[in-house]
């Protein structure tokens, strides 16, 4: 996509596509492998409708093309139809990402005619009681039928987040089965990323590497088997892997965060990166966060860079992989990413992935 | 699911499905197709095509609109639209 032409330490500074707006922390689920941050954002803290709408505004001034509304659960707002509604007048193409539960019929009828776009709803299993067992609440999985019914009643296309885990990996044909018998135009096989929640309970979800290995063969022999009937796109479980992903499409490259209290991230967990200065909407105007906020520079680019990612011929392909994985993992923002191969820290990724325990999971919870 | 027919037919009527839209955004530069997941680039030309595409008019007349608009002979328009609609329709990105 086209830069917007700004200049930014040297480096072209390039327009977001996507906005995430985590509209509240509040969730019904307790999901253990939430990518929220554990210090959950209470609800009187909330930004209100009025400054959602001008968030949205702001946004689609900088380019921004899609918003993703989110959270928490996003169900959880009263004023959910006005924020949709918001964000279509802003010109914004709308996703509803959600576990369902907090969303009605009725809710949905109306955020059809406020023009949502898509709707996204995880699935936990494809079988009823794991399902709701994972997701900490009975009744979450019908819920999710239902909900995705009326989705495809309303021909609003449907996308199925399959989130995998050890207790559901040796399944992935059977939720893609579940996807599809859902109506879903499109499924996420999203193995689980270690954040938040899901770092807490690493030890209890993290899948082995010969059942990411057969998993990783069962999508490839769904995908021809399902061809033209969905599409099925899946993220890597990256401690698995060779090279980093591209994290976020860059620090600060292709999409931003505003988290329930309004606080501008370029990702969801980059709180948990010591010495940054995260500015908020309340104070200043998005295109300002964007451009001049310290977090947003600290490692925009590749100059912020050490060896080996500054002279690898990746480096503006993954961009040295996430900053807050290099964190959590090595103590160090800077540090590349040990998922790569090349990182002097790459064995202990291995080393962590095989400390499995069946410990019971520490819910999500504020 | 087939790919699209290689004849567009005549009384076809050509439409954005539901979760597909064109929108046009200053910062990015011009006209942009939005899905789920997905945004495509659609230069100047892309975009007056996709929007004559309502459901509402018939392949034909989108075909002699654009003929006219654009003061071009109406075979080229029709070869070229064609293979527009077609590589659309192949993306899910329209139904014909």
């Amino acid at each position: 996509m086209a830069q917007s032409g700004m200049v930014q330490n040297g480096a072209a500074l390039h327009s977001p596509l996507g906005l995430l707006a985590e509209l509240t922390h509040r969730c019904p689920l307790g999901c253990p492998y939430c990518s929220n941050p554990i210090a959950l954002d209470p609800r009187d803290d909330e930004l209100d409708t009025a400054t959602w709408a001008r968030v949205f505004a702001e946004a689609a001034a900088l380019g921004v093309l899609q918003v993703h509304l989110s959270g928490g659960e996003p169900g959880a707002r009263r004023d959910l139809v006005a924020i949709a509604g918001a964000a279509r007048t802003a010109g914004l193409y709308t996703n509803l990402i959600t576990s369902a539960v907090g969303i009605t019929a009725q809710t949905l009828r109306q955020l059809a005619e406020a023009g949502l776009d898509h709707v996204q709803i995880s699935i936990q299993d494809s079988e009823r009681r794991s399902a709701d067992h994972i997701a900490g609440y009975q009744g979450a999985f019908e819920r999710k039928r239902a909900l995705a019914a009326e989705v495809v009643a309303l021909k609003i296309p449907l996308t199925v987040n399959a989130v995998m885990h050890r207790a559901n990996i040796e399944r992935v044909g059977e939720m893609v089965e579940l996807a599809l018998a859902l109506g879903a135009s499109r499924v996420e096989i999203a193995h689980v990323q270690y954040y938040g929640w899901a770092l807490k309970n690493r030890a209890a979800l993290m899948p082995s590497a010969a059942q990411v290995e057969r998993a990783a063969a069962a999508v490839e022999d769904l995908r021809k088997r399902h061809h033209g009937r969905i599409v099925i796109d899946a993220v890597v479980p990256d401690y698995y892997a060779r090279l980093p992903k591209p994290c976020v499409g860059g620090w600060g490259r292709r999409s931003l965060n505003v988290t329930p209290s309004g606080k501008v991230l370029p990702c969801h967990a980059a709180e948990t990166i010591p010495g940054l200065e995260f500015w908020s909407v309340r104070e200043h105007a998005l295109a300002e966060i964007w451009a001049h906020s310290p977090a947003f520079n600290a490692f925009r680019g590749t100059d912020w860079m050490r060896e080996p990612c500054r002279s690898c011929e990746r480096r503006e392909i993954d961009f040295g992989g996430c900053r807050c994985q290099a964190f959590a993992l090595t103590g160090d923002a800077r540090a590349t990413d040990p998922v790569c191969h090349l990182s002097p820290r790459h064995a202990d990724v291995g080393a962590l992935a095989a400390m499995q325990r069946e410990d019971a999971y520490d819910y999500r919870h504020m | 699911m087939n790919d699209a027919p290689a004849v567009i037919p005549s009384d076809a009527r050509p439409r954005l499905p539901h979760g597909v839209r064109l929108v046009h955004n200053e910062a990015q530069g011009g006209w942009v197709l939005l899905a789920p997941e997905r945004v495509f680039k659609a230069d100047a030309i892309a975009a007056e095509v996709v929007k004559r595409c309502t459901g509402e008019t018939a392949f034909a007349a989108i075909v002699d609109d654009l003929a006219k608009t654009f003061s071009a002979p109406r075979e080229r328009v029709l070869v070229d639209v064609t293979a527009l609609l077609r590589g659309l329709a192949d993306k899910r990105l329209l139904e014909l």
